[in-house]
């Protein structure tokens, strides 16, 4: 096919006759941009048999207008200015497709984004600027080419990477839908930071409550392969069918021999601190995370164990095996969704704040963890110097979030939440206690939040002092705590004693995201979490087709925002496998034989092994070629190029930047 | 006499520097209106002979913006773009170009700043240098 495209371009093809349509996008571009003047320019182009400005041509009679001028002028090129082609191209494409001409035969001029909107005082020069724009965008289109788009067929099994609420919500939707599903989980359980929490705002259900049953669900389900303990190596391909690699690393425990009953901790002689207590209780060196874990599999850590051989001797089952070796295993999917969650904010970073340098300075997990039944005090929140019941807290908003100095400008969105939330807590159970909490703002936006922050100030009488804590000190004698805050509302400093301080340490993007970034090809927005395809229309797609996102690795959320975005990536990763095909970009590599003289260096110039050397010429396998031109950059040639980004086609934009073109006879011109 | 205006050629990615304009629109930043945009998919497909055709056709500077390093949608393709600029900038001198008249910049799809400010910085670079040599040369 790439030879003959390359050729028909030459001479033989009906001559470009091009309709140009400028579009007033209301005052947008009407405003700064004289549109009529740009039409009026652009009819006088080579080529161009009508040349329009109408006031949005992404409307319907927009795109009628177009399509009525394809057939009653025989127009074979479209050249729309309008707004970025990031944002309609797709409409004007499928515009044409209805009229019947190929789809990438229509060019847009960028004359808002790249325009009006940046030069907004400079109407005279805006104008002059449309024009330019204009005459590339005629230049490139005179020389457009027919592309088809290959079909592929899509994979009807999912991967789903991360396994905290968002990553079993999405695996239980596609796997109810009859999809396969696996599902990646790093640690040794499912669950996230939701199975460490104890009650949830505003309802206050108990959070393994609603948790666990999903985690045995997902479990249970025919059509769900649960991975943990396992990370995601190796990535290849495209949407439809990504190869990926997941290492399993060695529990040292056999999976489908371990009974769970845990005989073999009770045996274990090492106590380590207990990450999923944040490090305030203990657990041994074989042990699960928490007792609902799912699987609920014994798993070894490596560095703690001693190999004294104890757990083995008990495990009635056999299911402990010291010589267990990472597995890698290969998964064909057709689709991904990222649910790699979040992390918190060192508190450490904030040393005016004295964590970690004061025992009753505590986090807002460590406390969910402190009045959790099953925690390492039973549910007991007891202050860490002397084991006493504290009767006066505070809670230290925004720790690290609307922040510039710790770079975190953003809102972490749940921490005014479940500050409200324990504060509540602890008061139901000490009416008697007296509860401060330090706010900037409070934002309880959500549906039933507001009321529980009225009762809290007025059924709860909690106080909520508007200002941000300048510092703490601790009195070493009673390792009581000092805040120093300015009360904003009154306007005067404060300094309250208190013999207990939690502070919301912000949401931060997963510590790995980086990686998971590179890995997937991702990107990623100004606040570091996962950037959307389109913050509005596409807020759960990725600029990498096939590939979503769910839950708290796209920014901060709290669980009913997560779950429902869990279900949306869910249902946008089921519409290409339902499909079973989708179209795929043709903007790929294409060889003119008769240029290549068999060098080679295209070959090296390719990242992707897409070319081979065949009878001394290079050819290009499309199935797996990205696009991205390198070697036709490098091509010495010219025999390697690129649909639609033909070197013809971007000399000739070079050139219409530079020159004006000799007027031609005047045509058509309408408003 | 007016004021030297520069023409500009940019070469952009489609991915990042390409949608970093589009946010700079977006958030109404102004800046000069010297440059005309060719959008690539990636700057691996920055033929050197596509900046050398720019300065041939009489363009006072060209400006290469692409992903920052990492964030390329291709792995490396801004890697190699790098090259190939550093190349340039030797060759230009060669050529009685003065090798600032072309730029590399990284601008993010989210750095919408970085591209405005990146525009009123390199058009006063090149008013700084004054018209190129090349320009009526052709
Ligand atoms: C102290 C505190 C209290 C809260 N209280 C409430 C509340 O009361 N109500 C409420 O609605 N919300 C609350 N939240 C918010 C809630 O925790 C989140 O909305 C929810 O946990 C987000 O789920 P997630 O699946 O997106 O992320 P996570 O829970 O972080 O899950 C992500 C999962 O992905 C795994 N993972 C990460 N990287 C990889 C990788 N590379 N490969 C494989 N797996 C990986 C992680 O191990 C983890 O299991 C609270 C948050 C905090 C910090
Ligand atoms: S366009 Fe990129 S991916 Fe395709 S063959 Fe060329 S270098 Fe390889
Ligand atoms: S670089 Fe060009 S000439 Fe050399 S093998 Fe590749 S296509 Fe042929
Ligand atoms: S995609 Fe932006 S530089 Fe490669």
């Amino acid at each position: 096919m790439g030879d003959e495209q390359g050729k028909s371009r030459q001479g033989d093809e009906e001559e470009p006759r091009i309709g140009v349509y400028v579009c007033h996008c209301g005052v947008n571009i009407a405003g700064v941009v004289d549109v009529e003047e740009v039409a009026k320019y652009a009819s006088k182009l080579g080529n161009v048999v009508v040349a329009k400005d109408y006031k949005y041509m992404c409307s319907d009679p927009g795109q009628k207008l177009i399509q009525e001028d394809i057939k009653e002028n025989r127009l074979n090129r479209i050249v729309v200015a309008a707004c970025s082609p990031r944002m309609h191209e797709h409409t004007f494409r499928k515009a044409l497709e209805e009229a019947g001409l190929n789809a990438f035969l229509v060019e847009m001029a960028n004359i808002r984004e790249h325009d009006s909107w940046v030069h907004m005082n400079q109407p005279k020069e805006a104008t002059e600027k449309a024009k330019d724009l204009v005459r590339m965008a005629v230049a490139r289109a005179r020389r457009l080419e027919p592309q088809h788009k290959p079909r592929v067929k899509v994979k009807k099994a999912a991967l789903v990477v991360g396994g905290g609420v968002a990553g079993i919500q999405s695996a239980l939707d596609l796997a109810d839908m009859g999809f396969k599903v696996y599902l990646v989980e790093k640690t040794p359980s499912l669950g996230g930071k939701m199975a460490q929490l104890d009650k949830t705002f505003p309802t206050m259900d108990c959070s393994a409550c609603i948790l666990t049953p999903k985690m045995v669900d997902a479990a249970r389900h025919e059509n769900i392969e649960i991975l943990t303990h396992a990370e995601v190596e190796e990535v290849e391909g495209y949407i439809g069918n990504f190869r990926v690699k997941v290492r399993k690393k060695a529990r040292q425990v056999l999976e489908d021999k371990c009974t769970g009953c845990g005989l073999c901790a009770d045996a274990c002689p090492v106590e380590v601190p207990n990450e999923f207590d944040h490090g305030l209780g203990v657990r041994k060196a074989i042990y699960v995370p928490f007792p609902q874990a799912v699987p609920l599999v014994y798993t070894i850590d490596d560095e703690a164990c001693l190999g004294c051989g104890m757990c083995e001797a008990v495990c009635g089952p056999e299911a402990i095996d010291y010589e267990q070796k990472d597995e890698v295993v290969e998964l064909e999917v057709g689709t991904i969704i990222i649910a790699t969650g979040f992390d918190l904010f060192d508190a450490k970073r904030k040393p005016e704040y004295g964590y970690g340098r004061y025992e009753n300075v505590i986090t807002g997990i460590e406390f969910e963890r402190l009045v959790n039944a099953s925690g390492p005090t039973g549910g007991k929140l007891l202050r860490p110097s002397d084991g006493k019941e504290p009767h006066r807290i505070g809670f230290v908003l925004c720790v690290g979030s609307r922040d510039e100095k710790a770079g975190n400008p953003y809102c972490s969105r749940v921490c005014c939440m479940y500050s409200i939330k324990n504060a509540r807590l602890y008061k139901e159970k000490h009416p008697e206690a007296e509860v401060f909490i330090f706010y900037m703002d409070i934002r309880a936006y959500g549906k039933g939040y507001e009321e529980f922050y009225r009762q809290a100030q007025e059924e709860y009488g909690i106080r909520f002092i508007r200002g941000r804590p300048g510092e703490i000190v601790e009195d070493p004698e009673t390792k009581n705590l000092l805040v120093r805050v300015e009360d904003t509302l009154l306007g005067m400093p404060l300094e309250v004693e208190l013999d207990l301080v939690v502070l919301a340490t912000a949401i931060e993007p997963a510590t790995d995201s980086e990686k998971v970034q590179r890995l997937f090809r991702l990107s990623r927005s100004a606040d570091r979490f996962f950037a959307e395809a389109h913050p509005k229309l596409k807020p759960v797609d990725t600029l990498n087709d096939g590939i979503y996102l769910a839950g708290t690795c796209q920014g901060p959320k709290d669980i009913p925002d997560t779950v429902a975005q869990a279900s949306a990536a869910a249902a946008r990763a089921a519409i290409p496998m339902a499909k079973g095909e989708v179209e795929t970009e043709p903007i790929v590599a294409f060889v003119r034989r008769e240029l290549c003289i068999g060098c080679r260096i295209c070959e090296r110039a390719c990242d992707f092994g897409v070319i081979t050397m065949v009878e001394r010429k290079a050819q290009v396998n499309e199935a797996i070629c990205r696009g991205c031109g390198a070697c036709a950059a490098a091509c010495p040639t010219g025999a390697m190029q690129i649909r639609h980004f033909t070197d013809e086609q971007i000399y000739a934009m070079i050139e219409a930047a530079m020159r004006d073109e000799p007027e031609v006879a005047v045509k058509e011109v309408e408003g | 006499m007016s004021e030297f205006e520069p023409k500009i050629i940019a070469f952009m990615c489609n991915w990042c520097s390409y949608a970093g304009g589009d946010l700079a629109g977006t958030s109404r930043l102004q800046y000069p209106p010297n440059a005309r945009i060719i959008r690539l998919m990636c700057t691996a497909r920055l033929d050197p002979a596509f900046v050398l055709k720019a300065f041939a056709e009489g363009a006072d500077g060209v400006l290469v913006a692409g992903c920052h390093i990492g964030d390329c949608h291709y792995v490396s393709g801004n890697l190699k773009a790098e090259k190939r600029v550093q190349m340039l900038k030797k060759l230009l001198p060669e050529l009685g170009i003065e090798p600032e008249r072309l730029m590399l910049r990284w601008i993010s799809a989210a750095e919408g700043e970085r591209f405005a400010s990146t525009m009123k910085e390199f058009v006063a670079e090149i008013k700084k240098l004054g018209p190129s040599p090349l320009r009526g040369a052709r």
